[in-house]
């Protein structure tokens, strides 16, 4: 028998069970789009079937980074950036788990940077939720990677010379298997990607857009927003990388004149994920890691077998 | 000098083979009865520059490299070239013979390539080998080699070669070979070393003095490295988890844990950097696997952060750190110990770790055993610090150090039945709770029904939930820090301390020292003793908990104590005096950093310059005053 007996459970799931019994005041300021990930991720996780318990949610720092605080899950509040490499362990140690990492633009494209690249790239089976608002919130306001050029703030007086990242296009060209963009604007849309995004078997990268009503003065720059799937305008396979990629590129470049797009604009549904290339190629157990510590009936394997290279 | 041991050195060029060769040449000394021990010599160069591999073999226990060298075997260094004169690295095609000579003993052997090398370019060689007493074998190995086919398999002449010199029977090294070579290459192989011994034996003369003693072992001995000790020892506690980004020396146990992890049925994962490495180690520990990971000094570096919060979120962590010459890059491939502070304090905040340096190969399997329970016992990050001459330096074990029981336990995780009776607090399980034990609190994986709470790097209640209240600061923090407390306790309790206290328990004078000296250190004792000195040594290997009981009691009744270490400004000195508060006019350092290890004439040398004036601190090694308290 499993010790993990949550994974095993097959039931209705409801929306409540993924807030605390007693929800803690969230500290997000009034307005702060955050608040719309979090209900979208709530509202997500029945459609996609997972339990509190058999779900982990992995955080960075920052203002995103609280969304484990008020999310009722396993949650792993983890430091600057390195949300995916926990995430993606974890998965890797028990793929029975639904695992999610979220952080914020600083985070994500920022300081975690590398860690986003490389997971993408090896297309682990998660989600990865940035919370897209062109500012660092909690350090209170300073230019972020996807703060647009010519951005004032307190660590760039001059205005920003840097262009912003492209967030789409990076996780692309990186490998993600599914991409999206969605706004806290936009509920309900924001629901079905999120669904989709944990469904997908692979990477699936949500870039979250959210205002920030305090630091980013222009709390209503997400509307409006134009779904590029329910738009006769933006009519592209989102199958193919090439059309996808010149959608992302349209829409990274939209976005700072004012045109919001959002949609789903990449998915690659054929490509295995990385535990599955890893089970392939014989480096990853069939069964999951986590699992045989407690399995009574499993024979360990002792190293000391392998001292007879050594005589 | 003696001659009941054999120093045997190959010296060559990076990418000669120089690596594989003395590995099956040790062996087969092991298997002939004697205790061995390597060293292993490099440049940070992929092909070329001056290499050496020592093995140092004898019937009596072999503890370190031991005091220069009797038997050369020099071999060409394929790889230069392009001889300049002017070069910056000097004339390399010679190194083989010119960079060994000045260690080489009085009545020493040479085998040189007169292949590859030329005496005549030495100017005053012929002087030294007459000087010296030196008997030298000029064999054109690589002409050998090359009407079989390949000049690399100059290497085998070269041990058949020696095998003739020392008298060590061929049939140990033919099925070494046999076992180790791919069938297309055995056959020339074992072809060469026949005709190089043959030709040895019908036109040298061969009875030179230096031989290989008769042993046998009292116990069936396994060659291994430190790193294969880290490497086992993690892998019978069942440590199926591990990240890695390559690092010399680290590399070592990285490669073994890769090659092996998967028959195990276990997962290994080369990634985008150090910081990820850790991050990965710690997440794999969170789902409920046993992990680890490490690297050397700037890798290291890279992993205090995850280091942190793998101790607040109490997510057992055991990493590895293998000291290579600093700062920053240093000299990536030679030994120094200067990464032990670093090791102990790095990270933000009063943070709380094990840490263990094992001494020798043995060591470095029972202590990383160790560090795997108590990681997951205590929910503590465990950290295994060792450095470059233990990574890559094979000793023979006797094969019983090897516990017969694998330790799959994963330490102190909750049952749901346990879930269901325990506290909530917001809905969440209470994974923080104090119990006032010591200092655990058990906790769930998950996937586990009920269990779900918040593991965060920041402050945080019972639950998880972020917390800056005052005195939920102050309980959390006593509690986690009280963990150390408790498992100093419990290794005061074990069997065997992991210090080893060498010599009279009476005498005079101490040397303390920690780590890879250890071999040298006994050594030097017992040729101190001889003389007529009353030293005795420990070794400590507890960096943290610090064993303090043991080495006030140590250094109590003694007049003096040398601490010997391999960086330039004392940090275990500093160490001792910090964890005791005591012995600030006792102790003297006696302080090697450059890029060498200490050998036991080194330590005598030193000992006696602090203690009576009667020698002169031996080259590059410095004699520093006590401080005072």
């Amino acid at each position: 028998m499993s010790v993990f007996n949550a994974i095993d459970e097959e039931r209705d799931i409801d929306v409540n069970e993924f807030t605390p019994s007693l929800e803690p005041q969230a500290t997000w300021c009034p307005g702060c789009g955050d608040f719309g990930v979090l209900k979208a991720l709530k509202q997500a996780m029945p459609e996609v079937g997972r339990t509190p318990d058999e779900t982990l949610l992995v955080t960075g720092i920052g203002c995103s980074g609280k969304l484990s605080s008020y999310f009722q899950s396993y949650g792993f509040h983890s430091i600057h950036g390195r949300s995916l490499p926990v995430a993606r362990a974890a998965k890797l140690a028990n793929p029975d788990l639904e695992v999610i990492a979220a952080g914020g633009d600083g985070d994500g494209y920022g300081i975690g940077g590398n860690h986003f690249m490389h997971t993408a790239r090896e297309n682990h089976d998660m989600t990865y939720i940035v919370f897209d608002n062109e500012i660092f919130g909690l350090t209170k306001g300073q230019t972020s990677p996807t703060s647009p050029k010519g951005h004032k703030s307190k660590t760039q007086p001059h205005g920003s010379a840097k262009s912003p990242i492209r967030p789409l296009s990076l996780a692309l060209t990186s490998g993600a298997s599914y991409v999206a963009r969605t706004a806290a604007v936009n509920p309900n849309q924001a629901k079905e990607i999120l669904a989709e995004a944990m469904a997908h078997d692979g990477f699936a990268h949500v870039d979250f857009l959210t205002q920030c009503p305090t630091w980013n003065k222009d709390a209503k720059q997400y509307v409006p927003y134009i779904d590029v799937q329910d738009s006769d305008d933006y009519d592209f396979d989102v199958r193919d990388r090439r059309e996808a990629a010149e959608a992302m590129h349209e829409a990274e470049d939209a976005l700072y004149e004012g045109k919001v797009l959002t949609g789903r604009f990449y998915i690659d549904d054929e490509r295995p994920s990385y535990q599955q290339e890893k089970q392939a190629t014989g480096d990853m157990p069939e069964t999951p890691l986590a699992e045989r510590y407690f399995d009574d009936d499993y024979e360990w394997e002792r190293s000391y077998d392998l001292l007879d290279r050594h005589k | 000098m003696t001659d009941d041991e054999l120093i045997w050195r190959i010296a060559g060029g990076s990418g000669d083979g120089i690596d594989s060769t003395s590995q099956n040449f040790a062996k087969a000394l092991m298997r002939s009865g004697l205790n061995v021990f390597t060293h292993r010599h490099y440049p940070s160069r992929i092909r070329g520059g001056h290499t050496y591999v020592e093995i140092r073999a004898a019937d009596e226990e072999v503890k370190s490299r031991g005091d220069n060298y009797n038997f050369l075997l020099a071999l060409g260094d394929s790889f230069a070239r392009n001889p300049q004169e002017e070069a910056y690295y000097g004339n390399e095609e010679i190194k083989p013979l010119t960079e060994n000579l000045d260690e080489l003993r009085e009545g020493g052997v040479i085998i040189y390539d007169s292949g590859l090398l030329d005496t005549d370019e030495i100017p005053d060689f012929d002087e030294r080998v007459e000087a010296n007493n030196w008997h030298v074998f000029d064999l054109d190995l690589r002409g050998l080699a090359k009407e079989y086919g390949r000049e690399i398999m100059r290497n085998t002449a070269g041990i058949g070669a020696t095998c003739a010199i020392i008298g060590l029977d061929l049939d140990v090294v033919e099925e070494l070979m046999t076992n180790a070579m791919p069938e297309k290459i055995l056959e020339p192989n074992l072809e060469i070393l026949r005709e190089s011994y043959e030709d040895v034996k019908e036109n040298y003369d061969t009875d030179v003095g230096v031989t290989v003693p008769d042993s046998e072992h009292e116990e069936e001995p396994v060659l291994i490295s430190g790193s294969h000790g880290i490497a086992y020892g993690a892998m019978d506690e069942g440590c199926r988890f591990i990240a890695g980004y390559p690092m010399t020396p680290w590399t070592d146990v990285f490669t073994i844990m890769t090659q092996h992890l998967p028959d195990l049925g276990g997962i290994s994962e080369q990634v985008e950097d150090e910081i990820a490495a850790a991050a990965l180690a710690i997440g794999a520990s969170h789902a409920g696997a046993k992990a680890m990971s490490g690297s050397s000094g700037g890798g290291f570096a890279l992993m205090s952060e995850p280091l942190g919060l793998a101790e607040i979120t109490e997510t057992p962590l055991v990493l590895v750190e293998s000291m290579r010459a600093g700062p920053s890059t240093g000299m990536p491939t030679k030994p120094e110990q200067g990464d032990l502070e670093h090791v102990l304090y790095t990270s933000q905040g009063d943070s709380n770790r094990v840490v263990f340096a094992p001494g020798d190969a043995r060591e470095s399997y029972v202590q990383t055993r160790k560090a795997f329970e108590l990681a997951y016992n205590y929910q503590i990050p465990s950290i295994i610090l060792y450095d470059q001459k233990l990574s890559g330096g094979h000793e023979t074990v006797p094969e019983s150090v090897f516990d017969k029981e694998p330790n799959p336990d994963i330490g102190s995780v909750v049952t749901e039945e346990d879930i269901e009776e325990g506290e909530r607090l917001a809905g969440r399980f209470k994974r923080y709770r104090y119990d006032g034990e010591d200092g655990v609190s058990p906790r769930s994986l998950p996937g586990q029904k009920g269990g779900n709470y918040l593991a965060s790097g920041n402050e945080h209640n019972e639950a998880g939930h972020i917390s800056e209240d005052p005195d939920n600061r102050v309980t959390q923090m006593d509690r986690r820090m009280s963990k150390l407390d408790a498992i100093r306790d419990e290794l005061d309790e074990m069997d065997k301390s992991h210090q080893t206290v060498y010599g009279d328990e009476d005498a005079d004078y101490a040397i303390l020292n920690f780590g890879s000296t250890k071999g040298a250190v006994e050594e030097a004792v017992d040729m101190l003793n001889d003389d007529g000195h009353s030293v005795k040594a420990m070794n400590v290997s507890d960096m943290l908990p610090f064993p303090k009981g043991e080495v006030n009691s140590f250094l109590e009744d003694v007049d003096e104590a040398l601490v010997v270490e391999m960086n330039a400004t004392a940090q275990f000195r500093r160490h001792i005096q910090g964890e005791t508060g005591r012995h600030g006019d006792k102790l003297y350092s006696l302080l090697k950093y450059d890029g060498n290890p200490f050998e036991p004439t080194d330590i005598v040398d030193g000992f006696e310059a602090r203690l009576d004036g009667s020698a002169e601190p031996a080259h590059n090694t410095r004699i520093e005053s006590a401080t005072g308290d």
